[in-house]
């Protein structure tokens, strides 16, 4: 009964998208107040709607319901009741009801959100929302219904990958997927403005705060991603330049361009075309990673037996989203006008190279992800792209973008004086110099990838303190301007991060027998036992690992090995020591012989966790720039037009 | 400055850019692309050489061998066998009779020795370049039976 009464919310949600998508465009065409009216308790509805089938799927894994399909696929009676909750985004078809309701969600958080807005605005944006649940409804319905029926039930479920039998899994998807569909807000309110021809200061200003909130989440979603991936894969790294990973990266990147390029919008009327482009472009990367993640064409962690077919589906609605919203803005775009004038030295052209480097690094990225689809797809064999490639890529083009960070904020808008910068960034060049010679010394290896970081960070962040003194001068800053910095900020210790990691981390796979120790990086791991243990849906072998440091024991570590008695699947638990400076990791391989031998794989990573830190500063740069005053006020914007928005 | 040179020098300053990017990236694409080969075209001769490249198939059942941390076994589709050679720890999927994509090079004596091996997190997931593999090789025998 549950099954049914969720499909059935389901399609009525899909009913009420098309009404939300319709009517109020229509009636905003016609000048129809009361179709216009339709747009909030639609979005409100359906929203409740998807919840309401969200909640079934979710009831039927908590209750162990094995007549539908999907739970039987991907649950099972022994796993623990926090992971049958997450199992509803386990697999593909509770996933994409995952993204439905995200969609559903932003579009009501819009309803309610934007009560100082012109009706007529909200209704276009509400409505282009609804488009777009009418496409993923109905992809949904249509090819993944995930309350298919099971005829005869199964008496046990398959149960969940055990890959995905994580914590990080109960976090890491629904922030993911709240970052990229929330993009279909800023991509909505670019369509509408497209729609009613006013592509003004008062849009952007309306957009910027959705469009940060969406990137908020998206790199919180990213970072979870990458430090699950480091505890739970095995593996050790953080980053794999894996197709998925780059499928929510793309629209990261892109996202990142339109947040400076919506702050030329509202603050100098200036890029607008581009600005609209941005927005498109990032929700249909968003849609892109989609389709990459969920028809199967990927070899990838993430690539899980999955049904091709699904995959053009998705292609089209791609096709119709890209297609359409491009004809519109071929169609509006000369009408928009070019908007102030602005010196070759001024803040403008920055961000312009701010976001001609994004975009570069963004086209570099996709070029690689989907090279060897196209050239599979064309019959020209089969290959892969490896990781060298993107580092030779995108690292290049993030030295000029991380060089020009600083000089940016500094920068006035219209015409800026080159040597006022430069004699403000004095201070900040020579202690930048500084630490790009001494900390790789510090270290005790100078390279040249970690002297430019060094220095690319300390500079980011001696401007940065420099600009915050000055303003703290002449009065408290806006909550924008602390926002900016906490997330240039960000950058500057994830880069450090990444570098230290990079260029001094050590590794071992080595053979140890019980009381065999091993040093790596002035760590020593001595193996004390390994040991079998039982886990409320697996049998683990969980070994014992003394680590030490000059001759003195700091602690013992307990990696695990388990073996997940549904699916017999294997598992690695690496143990982590973690520190401010530097994690140790230590992971189990295999039984080697009857010694009682294994293989173990040690690590020592500097400074790795400063790259998740470096992520989490960046997310609350963007979320005390969201909450700034000014998009809850009232403001007067041109001719007697009242328009402010509430974030 | 004029507008008019203002906008051309940004212009001209953005495709040089482009122009730059596009050569690091084509450079790049081209010295770390490995080419998938399935073992009938290894055995072929038709392998890259001096080259490291990929190679899909199925892990042959009884072939595994452990001596310390080197990993010895057969990659198959099923008509041809290509041995290997890894040093290091596999991951948790690796199985015999199970798919697997090896990336290395291939050796004078026939031996490849894989600085990568890649299982999928799925039991029942079939890496695809290993499955075209296999589908290759027996379409192409059934033709040589005909």
């Amino acid at each position: 009964m549950i099954p049914e009464l969720g499909h059935f919310a389901l399609i009525l949600a899909f009913v009420v998208s098309i009404a939300q998508g319709v009517l109020p465009l229509v009636g905003a065409r016609q000048g129809q107040a009361q179709w216009i009216a339709l747009a909030r308790p639609a979005a409100q509805t359906q929203f409740l709607l998807v919840a309401v089938a969200f909640g079934c799927l979710a009831q039927s894994f908590l209750g162990n319901d094995f007549s539908v399909s999907y739970v039987a696929q991907h649950s099972n009676t022994q796993l623990p009741s926090l992971y049958r909750f997450s199992a509803v985004w386990g697999g593909h078809e509770g996933s994409l009801l995952l993204w439905v309701l995200m969609l559903a969600g932003w579009g009501a958080a819009v309803s309610l959100a934007s009560r100082r807005l012109p009706e007529v605005m909200v209704a276009r944006v509400l409505a282009v929302l609804g488009l777009v649940g009418i496409g993923l409804l109905a992809f949904v319905l249509f090819t993944s219904n995930p309350f298919d029926r099971l005829l005869p039930a199964a008496a046990e479920g398959r149960d969940l990958n055990p890959l995905l039998q994580d914590p990080g899994l109960v976090f890491h998807p629904p922030m993911l997927y709240m970052g990229y569909v929330g993009f279909s807000v800023a991509f909505a309110f670019a369509i509408a403005a497209l729609i009613s021809g006013r592509l003004d200061a008062a849009w952007a200003r309306w957009s910027r705060p959705w469009t940060t909130a969406a990137w908020v989440f998206l790199t919180l979603g990213i970072a979870l991603g990458s430090w699950w991936a480091y505890y739970e894969l095995g593996w050790g790294g953080w980053w794999f330049w894996d197709p998925v990973e780059n499928a929510s990266f793309l629209p990261w990147l892109v996202g990142t361009a339109l947040i400076h390029s919506l702050a030329v919008t509202e603050k100098r009327g200036a890029f607008k075309n581009w600005t609209v482009l941005l927005a498109i472009a990032a929700f249909s990367l968003s849609l892109l990673g989609t389709f990459l993640v969920r028809s199967g064409v990927l070899t990838s962690v993430h690539a899980f037996a999955s049904d091709p077919r699904r995959g053009v589906f998705i292609l089209v609605l791609l096709a119709v989203v890209v297609g359409t919203s491009l004809t519109l803005f071929a169609w509006r775009a000369p009408k928009v006008g070019a908007g102030g004038n602005f010196g070759l030295v001024s803040r403008e052209t920055l961000l312009l190279m701010n976001n001609v480097l994004l975009v570069v690094a963004t086209g570099s990225v996709l070029l690689g992800t989907i090279y060897p689809l196209l050239i599979d797809a064309l019959g020209m064999g089969k290959l892969s792209v490896g990781p060298p490639y993107f580092n030779a890529v995108f690292v290049p083009v993030m030295v000029p973008l991380l060089l020009l960070m600083a000089i940016g904020p500094m920068a006035r808008w219209k015409h800026a004086d080159p040597k006022a910068i430069a004699r403000r960034l004095r201070v900040s060049l020579a202690l930048a110099v500084i630490a790009g010679i001494g900390l790789p010394l510090l270290m005790g290896a100078w390279t040249p990838l970690t002297a430019i970081s060094s220095l690319l960070a300390v500079w980011i962040v001696a401007s940065g303190v420099f600009q915050i003194i000055e303003r703290m001068k002449t009065g408290k800053p806006s909550a924008a301007f602390w926002g900016m910095h906490i997330a240039h900020f960000g950058i500057a210790v994830f880069v450090f991060g990444v570098a230290m990691v990079g260029g001094y981390q050590e590794e071992k796979d080595v053979r140890m027998e019980p009381g065999d120790t091993v040093q790596v990086g002035g760590y020593g791991f001595r193996l004390l036992t390994v040991k079998d243990a039982p886990g409320p849906n697996y049998r683990a072998a969980v070994g014992s690992v003394e680590l030490s440091k000059n001759g003195r024991v700091l602690k013992t570590m307990y990696p695990e090995k388990r073996s997940y008695f549904s699916s017999q699947m294997p598992m690695t638990e690496a143990a982590i020591d973690a520190g401010f400076t530097r994690d140790v990791y230590v992971s189990l391989g295999e039984p080697l012989g009857n010694k009682g031998a294994w293989s173990v794989r040690v690590y020592y990573k500097p400074f790795v966790d400063w790259i998740w830190g470096g992520c989490l500063l960046m997310a609350l740069g963007g979320l005390i720039a969201m909450l700034d005053r000014r998009y809850r006020l009232r403001v007067k914007v041109g001719a007697g037009v009242t328009a402010g928005v509430a974030a | 400055m004029k507008p008019r040179q203002k906008r051309i020098a940004l212009i001209v300053g953005g495709l040089a850019s482009l122009a730059i990017a596009a050569g690091l990236a084509l450079n790049a694409l081209d010295s770390n692309i490995a080419l998938y080969v399935t073992p009938s075209e290894v055995a072929a001769g038709k392998a890259p050489q001096g080259k490291a490249f990929r190679i899909g198939g199925m892990v042959k059942e009884g072939t595994v061998k452990r001596q310390d941390m080197t990993v010895r076994f057969v990659v198959t589709d099923t008509v041809k066998d290509i041995p290997v050679a890894y040093t290091g720890i596999l991951p948790d999927l690796f199985r015999e009779g199970k798919g697997a994509v090896v990336q290395g090079r291939l050796a004078a004596d026939g031996l490849f020795t894989a600085s990568e091996v890649l299982a999928k997190h799925d039991e029942n997931y079939m890496p695809p370049e290993a499955q075209h593999a296999i589908e290759q090789a027996q379409r192409a025998q059934r033709t040589l039976k005909q």
